[in-house]
Formats: C-alpha cells, structure tokens, sequence
C-alpha cells in the first residue's frame, strides 16, 4: 500500500528542546527513584542527539523552542504518531501534557502530514489514552504496548487511523512502556532486552505477526531504545546509548553489519524514563507507492 | 478480507471435488434431520482435513467404489437420489463486475457443474481461487459446495448466487494469467468500497489511480472530461479530495497498460492488513466481542480492530465446531507443556459451522501441498466435509502449464463501480468498520490476548502423540487404498477430526450434536466420533433400507469388516480368538515369539480373542471382586476415525455393556492408557507376524497390510481417546482403552490360565500386538464367520450362556453423540445410545459346539468359522439386516426381564471368552458381544447385540425392534432376553443447505 515501504527511511525529525523546568514535572523524579537530574547535561545531550541527526544523519532538524511551562514536553515522542503521511496527536495520560500537542500539531501540518486527532475527552474515543512511546511501528505493522499511559481505547483509535496495516496490543510489564524495552535496529530487525518482562513481550509479538523479525537482543533495558535510520545516503545509522551506560551491550550493536553506529548519551532523560527515541519525531516526506 | 459480518462468513466449501455421492447422501443425510444440537450439519461438515491428495484419490474411490464401498452404490440408490427428472433451473450469478449472468442448468446438478459453466463463460482457468456464494436464510453468505447438488444447498429462495474470490492468494504476481488478476482486483475493488477492506486514505488513492488507469487508460483530459473519475467508486466514503488525489496519481501512469496497472494494484492491496481476512463475529469465553479472522497464514483474533492474537496454521492442531461453539486446539509452546484448547462462541451453529468450513478450507489450499483424502468410508461418522479443490501448491503448478495465448477479455467499465451499490447489494459502508467496532464499545483495555480466551489445558495428548497418531492414520488411509481389502478403508474415521493431517498439525473437528462437555472435541473428537456416527447410521440406515434384509448387508458388513481392520479387529478378535485359540494353540505354540502369534490371521485372532476374555476375567477379578465380570470391554471408539470406527464402537459398546463392573472398566481403561503407546507398537510387530501365520484363507500379504494400517487407526484412535481421559468426554477413548488393556492383561494372565491363550504368555505388548492381529485377524474372521468357534474349554465350564443382544439403533447423523457415549457408556457410561437387546438366557447349554454358533448370518460366513471352531458355544448372530430401526432423539429405554444378568455383573464368574463380532449392512450394524462366564460352576454365555440402524427414511422401529428381538430369540431358542435397551436418535431437522 500506498505507505508501505521498509522501516528506516525519514527524511525529517522532530525534536523539542530541554526546558530549564526539566525534572520539575510533578512526579517526575519520585517516580523513577532517581536522585537528581542535571539540566546542562541534559542539554548537552539534547544537543549532541540532535547534532547527529542533523549532521551525521542527514535530516532535516525541525527544533520546536523548550517551553518551561511544559516541563514534559521534550518527550516529543509521546504526543504524536506519525507513519507516512498521517500524523495521529495523541492523547497523553498525563492531563497536564495535553497541550504540548499544539506546537507539534502545528509543525506537522506545515510539513503538509494528514493530522489527525483523538478527538475530544467525551464521545467516541473518551477515556482514550495513547502516548507514542507505547507504540512501535515496525514498517509493517504496529505493536501498542498496553501500559499505565496507553489503554486498549487508545490503541483502538490508532488502529483507525493507520488502515493499513495491522495493530496488534501487546502486555507491557512493570510500568515500563513498550519503547524501552524495544525499537526497530533495522527494517526487520527489533532491538529487545533481555528481561522477562521484555520477553514476554516478545513472545506476543512473534506470535501476533505475520512477518518474521530478526531479534536482537541486549543485557540492558536501557540499550534496547535506539534510533535507527537509513540515511538519506543509504547508510543504516543506529544511534544508541554509549559503553558508559549500556556496558555490556553494545558489543550487541557491533554484530550489526555495515552500521554506522552513533554512540549517543542520554541519561539525564533516562532517569526520568524517558530514552533516544523519547527525544524526536521521525518523518518521511517522500514517500512513495508500493 | 472479506469480511462479512458474522453471517456472510462462508461455510466455504471444497469447490472442486466431485466428492463422491457419499459425500452428497451424508450431507444430504445431515441435513435432513436437524438436532438441535446441530448434528447435522456436523455431519456434512465432518472433516475438513487438510489431507492432500484426495481429489485423485477420490476420484479413485469413485472407481472403486463398488469394491471398497457398497456405501457409494447404496448412496446412489438413496431414495433422496432417486428421483430423475431433469428439471432445467435458472440460476442468477452476480459476477464480479457487477453485472448478472443468467445461466441454465439442471436442477440436480451439482455445484461444480455451475462453477465450470461461470469460469467457462469468462474464459477462466486459474479457478480455484473462486467460488460460488449463495445466500442462506439469514441472508449469510455461504460457499456452495461444488461435490453437491445445487438444489440440495439452496433451502430457499430463488436460484441466485455470487461469484467471488474464495481465496486470496498472497501474492498475486504468481498468477499466471492476467485474466485470472483481472477478476481478483474486481474482488478487491468492491471488498474496498464495500469496507471489508479497509484502508487508508492514501491507499484509497493509490488503489483507486490503478483503478482508473485499469479501466480508462490514460488520462486524458479531452477525451475523459474533468470529471470522469467521480463515475467511479474507490471507497466506502469517497470524497472530492479523494478524486482530486486519484486524478492527480492517474495523470502520472502515461503508457500503463491495464494488467499492468491491475498489477500494481494487486501489489498495493495484498499488503493491506485485512487483505483476504474473512472476518466471523464471535465472542471469547468471557463474553467479550471479537472477530475471528481466516486467512492464507491462519486465524487471526481481533477486538475493536486490534489485532489481539493470531494462531498461524502451523499452531493449530484441530479445529472443531460443536453447536454454537468453535475450538482451536494449539500447539503447546515452546515453554509450554501442554496444549491448549480454545473456545469461541459463535452467534448461532450455522456461524460455527461456517467459521469451521472457512478453516478447514484455507488450511488446505494453503497449507496443504495436497487435499486431505476424503473419509472413504462408507460409514464416517463425522461430516466428510472436506476441501476438495485444488490447494494453492496444485493450482499453481497446474496454471503453470497453461500454454494458451492470454485470452482477450474486455474490462468493462464495471458496472458495479459506477454505482454506490457493491456487489453484494449491501448499500456501501465500512462493513468492517461496522464489525470490528460495533463489538467494542468500552475503553476497557484487555492487556492480555490471551486472557480473553478460555483456555483449557488438556493433559491428555501432547501434539507430537498426535502427530504420530494423524501419520498413523495417514499411513492408514494410504495403505488401505493399495491394501486389498476395500472394506477396511471405510473404517477410518478422519472425516470427522481434519486433522491436517499433512501438516500432521491440525485437526479440524466437527461435533455438532454433542452437548456436554464442548472441549471433547479437542483430543479425543468424542463429538466426531458422534457425528459420525451419526453418518454411519443415516447411511447404514439408508443401505438397509435399500438393501434386503438378508444377503446385501452381509456382504457389505463384510466388506466392511474385512475393509476396516481397526474395527474389526477389535471387536471380532475376541470372537475369533476362542475359536481359534486352538488353532493357535496348536500351531503357536510352537512359535513363541509373539509375532508369529498374531500372524495366523484368523487363528490367532481368534486365541487373542479368547485371551481376551480370560484376562478381561482375570482382570475383573482381580480388580473389582464383584462382577463376574467378563469386562470384555474392548470398545473402539475408533468411530472418530474411521466408518470402520464405527463398527468399532458399536462393539465397543457392546464390550462395555458385557462388563460386569464399571469400576474395573474404568481401571481398565486407565490402564489401557498408560500402556497404549506400548500396545501400539507392538501391534505393528504383530501383524507382520500375523502374515506368517495367517492360516486362514487370506492371503498374508493382504493381511498385513491391513493389519498394519488397523493398528495405525487403533492407535489413533487410541490416542484420541487417550486424550479424551476425561470420563466426561472420552467416553468412547475409555473404551477403546479398556480393550487395548484388556487386551494386553489378558496375555499375561492367560498364559497362565487358559492353555488356549497361546499368546497370552507373552508380554502385555504381546497382546497388543495380538489384539492387533486379532484386528486383523477380525476381519478376516467376519468374512470367514469365525465367530461361532469359541473355545471348547469355555464350553465346558460354561453351562449357563447368556446372550445379550444388543441393539442400537441410530438412524439419524446426530446419533455420533449417542453412540459414542453408548460404547463406553456401560461402564462409564454415558447414555448408550444404542439400544442394547440383552437376552439372558439361564439356559444351560450343555454342549458348547452347538450353541458356539452363532448365527452371524448376514455378515460372516459362519460355515467355515463353524467348521473350525465349533467347539465354542458362543454363538453370535449378526442379523445386521433385521435391525430394528428406532428413531431417537436420545431416548433409551431398556426393558429388562427379572431374570437379567445375574451373571453379568453380580456374579464373580470367571470369564471364559469373549467374542465381539460385527456386521454390517448398509443402513445397519449389528455388534455382537459373546461373553462367556463360569460362575460357581456354571457357565453362563451373554450376548449382546448391538444393532445400529441408519437412514433417512421412515421406519417402523417398533417393528424394526421386534423383529430383532424375534431374530434373536429364534437365533437362539434357548436363552431368554434379559435386556432390551434401545436408544434412538433422531435428527430433528435435516438441513439440506447447509452442508
């Protein structure tokens, strides 16, 4: 169909900076038991991401200014669905991050995406949650991972939206979302730690498509979120968390043949349980039929 | 995907195969009498096996027919078939573009006859992609079945039909022709705007730009005008941007041709998620609404348009339907122990039957390198509904033969899209949308899939025993064809459980007419079992009917018997067995090893036999003090897979009634579980052996041959009910179980008791491998009437003989569900459906020559079994012809006379021997069960004769009933009937159409 072409192929990402309230979000940092979050070094990271995408990648960077008011809304991912020309705005858990969907709206429509909404809080989609982290599309399909920010509505409304392809849900465990515990390393290849909880997941997915993926499995939870492109060059880019954080895995992403592998920190937004792929919204603005 | 909701979900059906008119008269059997518990359409249904191959082989069976099964001839002389007159009918089909073709064709004319007259008249030859739709009364879609007669699928209703796209194939760039491309994209187009194919908007432009470059050409502005493209329809809700998109991609595909658009096309639709889906409204165990989806790679679960599991072809090991119900029994996982059944609920039994058709239908073409052979068995139990047609491997390799130039065919601006009427007539809307939504009202997320589904662990059968015991089968059915003995062949009972078996993966089953326990299905196709039964009956009801009495049945019974081994092996091994346990004696005793035991076919049967009921005695003894207990409970339920079965489980029953106590038939039975791997095996060995020795008439060879598939379905059989366990459910496995232990025990024991055991001393395997020899040996035995040769030795000790006929009588389909449960039932016991004709006679029979015979007139020929063993006073007398036919729905009523059996279950007589014969004729089979005991010493012969009558026509069973009690009372003058049990099954309301 018409967006089906193997996963990996963007031309442009969308990202939103790191606001000074960074860690401020109510919860935020009780919620991963983390001590303290360091707002430089976020950005520091924010900016060295955004640099490899723009400069090693070679997509177009669209940068939506921080807003301090929004302190969550650097998790660009959570608020927007996008698979080819269609831009679903979600509709987070969090009441407060709701209207960090505006700028994305905004942008998408300037890059001429179908946007679609959830609709409102009452009617047919009420009671619908749907954050993107919880979703992963794997070029062929798409898994929503049921968890504490995404339920079966929500899933149901991005099932509408995208037609084509199946949407199959998916368990998530231990309060985690989908996105942490796995993203796509390739067009057919899915990036999944090793913990039961992951596995599990796992199992539900091998046994709900109707394709075959190659697994890749990492020690690391945290290693398990990388961003993979093919670049405008038809160079596979992997960007993935650094030997610092993820020690034992990356000798994992080394069996990836003819990958350029972008080394890319991101503990500050880990500790908030956010990861790579929590930073940005990818885009393809060319595609093409079948 | 085609999704209709829930009612257009087609009971697609095998399109091509010429099934043989069995096939017919069962389905039309089934139909007729509708049970509320949907026997019939189980019936028609009985086995989707994926089982490749079959159209030759069918076609074969055909041939043969008149040698392997008198079933065919007797169908043919149905009085349903009776009737010529060529009443010409016009038929409407509603073809894929939209427009209507009238066509004329006999109103007896089977539904291949339409097909071909349709795709001769487009020029197709890649046809095994499509289908016939027709409509039922709920306005559902169904598939016609081209093996049938059209009239017998149209219940009402004005002859009109759909053509359509049965199976989707997954990649339609393999099609050879472009025409064959052509009439599959006017497939997709109206599941697209109809919305059974939902997708995006882009796709809905994409498709729709091909669309119009298919059937306009080029754009071109001068000569189409501006606003062509709103002539046409590319989606449910087609909307000016819609157009203004597709009109924008058309102006790019200058120079396309038409196939290569309708190609593009087809590349961008078979990627889309519901692509070939056939969608069935349903819901889980907990309630919830969901859709079941059918497709090329498996069954697909969805909630709300979630995809919430998928059960690939290669997972599934069964499927089975049973009223309103639909389980899939999967494969145990990697980490997973045991397999799984899984419940659906669907809105009514048609819905699951049809949901059970689609199954079976697309495991085969697309799982399957070949169709499953069709149960050739004259007497299956279970519906024979198979795919027939050509699998996607077969009808690919075939239209890669085609060598004509492409045909030239006109794209006609179809019609169908000009208007915002689909096909089907529906007014245009997102059916699918409708389907998957409607159900899903609440936000209430299932976070597990699987949690949705009633899952039922069964611990009974792992998939590899299944495996094993579908290969057996298979092994079975091809060596029975080649085996000499058509008979035999009918025994398999696979119609009833398609088992894929290629795959050796699946099994779909049918069990309508069971209520009970849903899940017996699963394993153990208890319900198949039943349905076949019910088969059987209607047939055997239908073949006495048209057969005389007398002569006719015996031959059939015995080409039924020598034909089906399992089944006779079993029941008529004890028979033969004391007869010739002399025999055996004498000659075996000699050989030591076991193998050669078995091999005098007849013989050693025969001195299995006798073993038999020396251990059941020991047995009974043994285990449960107080029965005489001659549990010669060597009930089959073989049904399940083979007509033979069926035979099988009547004797089973009549075994089962024989046992004095329950308990120790269950004991027994347990028993026989445990060992029944072992027993199998051992089987084989036998009959081999039993080649060796075959004294009897038979050629060796044959023999073996026979013998070993009989072991395979004994085994399989075995299996199944070893999956059964449950009491609940496995009734019949229990039996068949019992048997096989006894069987075994009988050996050891025997050795030691009876000298005339010869075999007995050889391990429980030994006695398998008798028992299966005896199978074997059965058959042979029912040709050559064996049965009256009993052991002398029983004579002596057996003063008293106690007949104990047994008459079931199960006209209708339906009755599987009764017979099954009869069989095992005395013990354990569900109702016997059966009407079991116990005559006791008190009488003492002095000399054991004269009373051995039996007048097993009809089926065996008792001459020679006379001859040799007369000795035995067991006679029995098979008047399969006489059998009263009593219709019932599932009553049972017993009559009993006070004398009854004392001997039976009070007494701790010591089991002398015990004989099982079977006959069959065409509309009735007769099990009869000798039993022989001492008891303080007196000796005390039972009988009990099972009759089961089949057909479809009317019979004073009343009559029926008293003639066998006449027939039986003159049989034998001097025993009195004790018992007379008869239970009836009757379908209420055949349903023609449905099959």
């Amino acid at each position: 169909m018409a967006n089906m072409c193997p996963y990996g192929r963007f031309t442009h990402a969308v990202v939103r900076g790191i606001p000074e309230t960074f860690g401020k979000a109510a919860g935020d940092v009780r919620e991963n038991g983390e001590t303290s979050v360091e707002l430089a070094k976020a950005q520091r990271q924010f900016g060295c991401l955004t640099g490899a995408l723009r400069q090693k990648v070679g997509l177009q960077l669209i940068e939506i200014p921080p807003d301090p008011e929004l302190p969550e809304s650097w998790r660009i991912e959570d608020v927007a669905v996008i698979q080819g020309d269609t831009a679903l705005i979600t509709r987070p858990f969090k009441q407060q991050r709701r209207s960090e969907m505006e700028a994305v709206r905004r942008v998408v429509s300037e890059l001429r995406l179908t946007v679609v909404e959830m609709g409102a809080e009452e009617g047919d989609t009420g009671g619908a949650t749907l954050e993107g982290s919880d979703v992963l599309f794997t070029g062929r399909e798409f898994f929503v991972g049921i968890s504490s920010h995404t339920n079966h509505r929500g899933a149901e409304v991005l099932a509408d939206t995208f037609r084509d392809f199946a949407v199959s849900t998916v368990p998530v465990c231990g309060g985690v979302r989908l996105r942490n515990i796995c993203s796509m390393g390739g067009p057919d290849t899915i990036i999944i730690s090793n913990s039961d909880g992951a596995k599990k997941t796992l199992r539900m997915m091998e046994q709900l498509t109707d394709h075959h993926y190659e697994v890749l499995t990492v020690p690391e939870d945290s290693a398990a979120n990388c961003i993979y492109i093919k670049g405008p060059s038809k160079v596979d880019f992997l960007l993935h968390r650094p030997a610092e954080e993820c020690p034992d895995s990356v000798s994992a992403f080394q069996k990836l043949q003819d990958y350029t592998l972008l080394p890319t920190a991101c503990s500050e937004a880990s500790k908030l349980g956010a990861s790579l792929s929590s930073l940005c919204l990818l885009i393809n603005r060319k595609h093409t039929h079948f | 995907m085609t999704t209709e909701s829930g009612a257009d979900s087609e009971a697609k059906q095998p399109q091509e195969n010429k099934e043989t008119e069995k096939g017919k008269a069962k389905a039309a059997a089934a139909a007729e009498p509708t049970s509320p518990q949907n026997q019939p359409e189980q019936l028609p249904a009985a086995a989707g096996h994926s089982t490749p191959a079959r159209k030759e082989e069918q076609e074969h069976q055909e041939g043969d027919q008149v040698s392997h099964r008198s079933s065919t001839s007797r169908l043919s002389r149905s009085p349903l078939k009776g009737v010529k007159k060529t009443k010409i009918m016009e038929c409407k089909v509603a073809m894929l573009d939209g427009s209507d073709f009238t066509i004329n064709v006999e109103k007896r004319a089977k539904g291949q006859v339409l097909f071909d007259k349709i795709c001769d008249h487009l020029n197709l030859l890649e046809r095994d992609y499509f289908g016939i739709t027709c409509r039922d009364v709920e306005n559902q879609k169904n598939w016609l079945d081209p093996s049938k007669e059209l009239k017998k699928q149209i219940r009402t209703g004005p002859w009109t039909f759909g053509f359509n796209v049965k199976f989707y194939p997954p990649d339609p760039s393999q099609l050879t022709e472009d025409i064959t491309r052509y009439y599959l994209c006017l497939q997709l187009r109206d599941d697209v705007v109809s919305g059974r194919l939902p997708c995006s908007f882009a796709t809905h432009t994409v498709l729709g730009s091909y669309t119009v470059q298919s059937e306009l050409g080029d754009y071109d502005p001068e000569e189409l005008g501006s606003d062509y493209i709103s002539e046409l329809r590319f989606a449910p809700n087609q909307t000016k941007e819609l157009e203004e998109k597709v009109m924008e991609l058309h102006k790019t595909y200058k120079g396309m041709t038409p196939a290569e658009a309708e190609i593009h096309f087809l590349e961008n639709a078979k990627k889309l998620s519901m692509y070939g889906v056939d969608l069935h409204h349903a819901k889980d165990s907990e309630g919830v609404e969901i859709m079941l989806g059918v497709c090329s790679s498996g069954l697909l679960i969805y909630r709300d348009r979630l995809r919430i599991n998928r059960f690939a072809w290669p997972k599934i090991l069964k499927i089975s339907y049973k009223r309103n119900n639909f389980y899939i029994k999967i494969r145990p996982g990697e980490f997973e122990q045991f397999e799984s059944t899984i419940g659906f609920k669907l809105p009514n039994h048609r819905a699951a039957k049809r949901l059970w058709k689609v199954c079976v239908e697309h495991h085969t073409f697309f799982r399957l390198i070949s169709p499953e052979s069709q149960p050739k068995k004259f007497l299956s139990l279970g519906s024979k509904f198979r795919y027939s047609g050509r699998t996607q491997a077969q009808t690919r390799r075939a239209s890669s033969m085609i060598i004509r130039p492409a045909p030239l065919f006109e794209r006609s601006t179809s019609k169908r899209y000009n208007m915002s009427v689909s096909l089907d007539g529906a007014p245009i809307m997102e059916n699918h949308e409708t389907l998957m939504k409607d159900s899903a009202a609440d936000g209430a997320t299932k976070i597990s899939t699987t949690g949705d589904i009633i899952t039922m662990v069964t611990t009974e059968k792992k998939a590899e025993e299944e495996k094993a015991e579908q290969e057996d089968a298979r092994m079975d059915e091809t060596q029975e064809p080649t085996g000499t003995t058509p008979l035999g062949r009918d025994t398999k009972t696979d119609s009833e459980q398609t088992d894929f078996a290629f795959d050796g993966e699946m099994t779909a089953t049918e069990s309508d007419a069971d209520d009970d326990s849903e899940m017996r299905t699963q394993d153990i196709s208890p319900p198949e079992d039943m349905v076949k039964h019910q088969t059987n009956i209607s047939e055997l009801k239908r073949s006495f009917l048209e057969t005389g009495e007398n002569a006719p049945g015996l031959t059939e019974w015995e080409k039924r018997l020598s034909s089906s081994p399992v089944r006779s092996p079993r029941e008529e091994a004890p028979m033969i067995e004391p007869l010739e346990l002399q025999d055996t004696k004498d000659e075996q005793p000699a050989g030591e090893d076991p193998l050669e035991e078995v091999e005098p076919k007849a013989t050693e049967a025969a001195g299995y036999l006798v073993k038999y009921v020396v251990d059941s005695i020991a047995t009974d003894l043994a285990t449960s003090s107080g029965p005489h207990g001659i549990s010669l409970s060597t009930t089959m339920d073989d049904d399940v897979f083979m007509d033979g079965t069926r035979r099988e489980v009547d004797e089973v029953l009549e075994r089962s009634e024989m046992k004095v106590s329950p308990g120790a038939v269950r004991q027994e039975v347990s028993q026989a579980i445990s060992d029944k791997k072992g027993t199998l095996i051992i089987l084989k060995e036998a009959d081999d052996k039993v080649d060796a020795e075959g004294k009897e008439t038979r050629a060796a060879g044959d023999e073996e041959e026979p013998v070993v598939p009989e072991e395979a379905k004994a085994e399989e059989s075995e299996m199944l009910s070893a999956s059964k366990e449950k009491e609940s459910i496995s009734e019949d496995a229990s039996v068949v179980v019992e048997a096989k232990t006894k069987m075994q025990s009988p050996k050891t024991e025997i050795k030691t008791d009876d000298m005339t055991q010869i075999k007995g001393t050889d391990s429980p395997k030994k006695a398998m491998a008798s028992w299966l020899s005896e199978v074997v040996k059965s058959e042979v035995i029912s040709e050559s009437t064996k049965e009256v040769k009993q052991t002398k030795a029983s004579d002596a000790l057996q003063q008293e003989e106690e007949e104990i006929f047994t008459f079931e009588e199960v006209q209708t389909e339906q009755s599987k569900s009764s017979l099954s449960p009869i069989t095992v039932s005395e013990s354990s016991t569900t109702s016997l459906a059966v009407s079991t004709l116990g005559c006791v006679s008190s009488s003492e029979k002095g000399s054991a020559e004269p009373e051995g015979k039996m007048g097993v007139a009809m089926e065996t020929k008792a001459a020679p079994a006379e001859s040799t063993g007369p000795t035995g006073l067991d006679v029995v007398a098979v008047g399969t012809k006489e059998v009263p036919v009593v219709h019932t729905e599932t009553k049972t009523i017993t009559y009993e006379s006070a004398e009854v059996d004392t001997n039976g279950d009070v007494d701790h007589g010591v089991l002398l021997s015990a004989q099982t014969i079977t006959s069959e004729t065409t509309s009735t089979t007769t099990t009869t069960h000798i039993t022989k005991t001492v008891k303080g010493g007196i000796s005390e012969t039972r009988i009990e004769k099972r009759i089961v009558i089949t057909g479809d026509t009317d019979i004073d069973h009343d009559q029926a009933l008293a003639q066998a009690i006449k027939e039986a009372k003159e049989q034998h003058p001097d025993m009195s009937v004790t018992k007379v049990v008869v239970h009836k099954e009757t379908e209420i309301t055949p349903e023609e159409g449905e099959d």
